[in-house]
């Protein structure tokens, strides 16, 4: 077994999208204003995404993913580190100098409803994007896009001149998905999309994801807290604990050998369907809240709730450890 | 086709507004009121009234057929007067809501979408202006300026628009949080055309609701002003004037009280009916649509 303090992924050649040591805290100020306390939603992310793959990201609420997406496409500004897109270092890159990224990058977002203006039509909302992204375009050449988008995305032409509160849930997601597919992206970080959908609608929408994937030759950072749903999708998926990510594998190299004691604990959460097999499986819990994100636990952030902690956990924070491309930020990795 | 697709947009709109007004019809009552109001207003010079004859054989002199609403303490025919004060008090009310809602529109969402140092100067600005007794502010500024309408309509303008300010600033606080004002952001859509497109149009009911009372207030503002002998003119009237006027002779002719005061309620509540009507246009989402 090769150990490697770097997340290395040497043999993925094309690499999108990657985070070196990326932080984003958030200042929380006290009553005279002076900012004392920071919330280090993601603190030290290192991260590397190829070019078509679906990377889907897991945790539970509160833990930064979402944060982490949204830094990665610079739509918060990072505190620290690094972020390259497709090789060029956009950390630091002006308001002026980042759009032509924000064009290659989009998000489709959890809430169908707040992502939407309530106050524009389909043809409004959709335009706008396009209008920004392509200055010259004309107006027949906008709305000759936005009907092949809909189409796509399987929304009748009639949806054109409708107001998103004419839709419902499903379909709003549709029409923000076909937002983000119009100005013909590269990567798209999909902030939990489904999570807020009705459970007959998810399977729609992931399967749609995945045509419209295939069909574009999209990436996507796919951002939930449903585990099955992010197996079905992804190709790898991290796992995201306290602002960090504990654990890299491919899909099912994960779900069947989970080397970080939070994800054995996450998947065992997930119900099993045979209640034979439900009764055989020892269900690992874990004890206790997530911790505050204002004060995270010193050395291993896991080690308040782990039931192997020992006193190395305690002081010390453990980097990623590459395991045959399964890497985890465990010190006891392997033995348990 | 182009021209064809947003008419049909519009034709939605209007639909939304017809179904209110045949649901309420006090809604109606408002438009046609303000409109014969508005009509009256403006072909006034053209009919035969006469507000400033004075006729001291006929002073406080009842209803009749020759004078409609009776005559003043000087005799003047006072159906006249009342036209010719709604023409004041209209102009008045919508010029000075005009000026103060624009003013304090743009001040509460530049504050509210820039944040920071921006909002903090913007809002202490609005808390001195509110912090001193309005009244006063105002009487020393009318003192610098020509008596009339023009300086009425500016002054009130001027120093009213605190309130719409913070009302805007709160609700672009919220607004801007919402994700499709992020995204708006993150696509590079510049400032003003988030505050135009995007901000306004969410706030809308509020600076709907702000706006036609402060019509209201515009007026017995204005009222107050003429009292304090810095408003409107004799013999120029307006229905704030004739209103303060009639006090002291409210024990002989009370309709001179009345029919002002009547004229200024109807013309306030009309102007919200109308503001509920122009905020269905404007937000969809309240139509009878929805509720079917």
């Amino acid at each position: 077994m090769e150990n490697r303090e770097t997340p290395g992924q040497e043999d993925r050649q094309d690499i999108i999208l990657k985070a070196v040591d990326l932080k984003k805290y958030f200042a929380v100020r006290n009553f005279l204003g002076t900012s004392k306390h920071y919330v280090k939603a993601v603190d030290g992310v290192n991260l590397e995404i190829a070019r078509g793959e679906c990377f889907g990201l897991v945790g539970e609420s509160g833990c930064g993913k979402s944060t982490l997406g949204r830094t990665l496409i610079r739509m918060y500004e990072p505190t620290g580190g690094q972020i390259l897109f497709d090789g060029d270092d956009i950390t630091s890159k002006k308001k002026k100098e980042i759009l032509p990224y924000h064009k290659r990058m989009q998000i489709i977002f959890q809430d169908p409803y707040s992502a939407l203006d309530p106050h524009q039509n389909v043809r409004e909302i959709m335009s706008e994007p396009l209008r920004m992204s392509n200055p010259s375009m004309s107006r027949q050449e906008s709305n000759d896009k936005i009907m092949e988008i809909l189409e796509k995305v399987g929304l009748q032409k009639d949806a054109l001149e409708k107001y998103a509160y004419e839709f419902s849930g499903g379909q709003r997601q549709r029409i923000g998905i076909a937002r983000a597919l119009s100005v013909n992206p590269e990567f798209i970080m999909c902030d939990e999309p489904i999570s807020a959908l009705d459970v007959s609608i998810q399977a729609q929408v992931v399967n749609m994801l995945e045509d419209l994937q295939h069909e574009f030759g999209l990436t996507y950072l796919f951002v939930s807290h449903d585990l099955s749903m992010v197996r079905h999708i992804s190709d790898r998926i991290g796992v995201m604990y306290l602002g960090n990510i504990v654990e890299i594998a491919q899909k099912d190299e994960l779900y069947d050998n989970p080397l970080h004691p939070y994800t054995q604990a996450l998947l065992s959460a997930i119900p099993i369907a045979d209640p034979e097999r439900a009764k055989a499986s020892r269900r690992k819990t874990i004890e206790g809240d997530l911790p505050s994100p204002l004060n995270i636990p010193s050395g291993c952030r896991f080690h308040t709730r782990c039931p192997y902690a020992t006193e190395q956990c305690r002081g010390e924070d453990p980097q990623l450890r590459d395991f045959d491309g399964h890497q985890v930020a465990c010190h006891r990795a392997g033995e348990i | 086709m182009k021209k064809k697709k947003e008419s049909k947009s519009r034709e939605r709109r209007i639909d939304n507004v017809i179904a209110a007004l045949k649901k309420d019809k006090l809604c109606v009552f408002a438009i046609i009121y303000l409109a014969v109001l508005i009509i009256v207003s403006l072909i006034a010079p053209l009919l035969p009234l006469d507000p400033t004859t004075t006729d001291v054989s006929n002073m406080q002199g009842g209803i009749s057929a020759a004078h409609w609403f009776g005559t003043d303490e000087l005799g003047r025919d006072y159906f006249a007067r009342v036209i010719y004060g709604g023409r004041v008090s209209l102009l008045v009310g919508i010029l000075a809501m005009l000026a103060s809602a624009s003013i304090g529109i743009a001040v509460g969402t530049i504050a509210g979408y820039c944040g920071g140092l921006v909002d903090a100067v913007l809002m202490r600005l609005v808390d001195v202006l509110s912090s001193i007794p309005w009244l006063i502010l105002v009487t020393v500024v009318s003192l610098f300026m020509k008596r009339g309408i023009r300086s009425i309509i500016l002054v009130i303008g001027l120093f009213t628009w605190m309130g719409t300010a913070r009302l805007t600033r709160a609700e672009t606080l919220s607004l801007k949080e919402r994700e499709y004002i992020q995204y708006a952001k993150f696509m590079g859509v510049p400032m003003w055309n988030i505050i135009l497109f995007h901000i306004i149009p969410s706030a809308f009911p509020t600076i709907i609701i702000v706006a036609t009372t402060s019509i209201a207030d515009a007026i017995m503002t204005e009222s107050s002003l003429s009292f304090l002998g810095l408003g409107i003119v004799q013999p120029a009237s307006s229905w704030g004037s004739l209103l303060q006027k009639s006090q002291s002779y409210l024990q002989s002719s009370i309709h001179m009280a009345v029919i002002p005061g009547v004229l200024i309620i109807l013309t306030v509540f009309s102007f919200n009916k109308l503001g509920n009507l122009l905020r269905i246009y404007v937000e969809p989402r309240v139509s009878d649509g929805e509720q079917n």
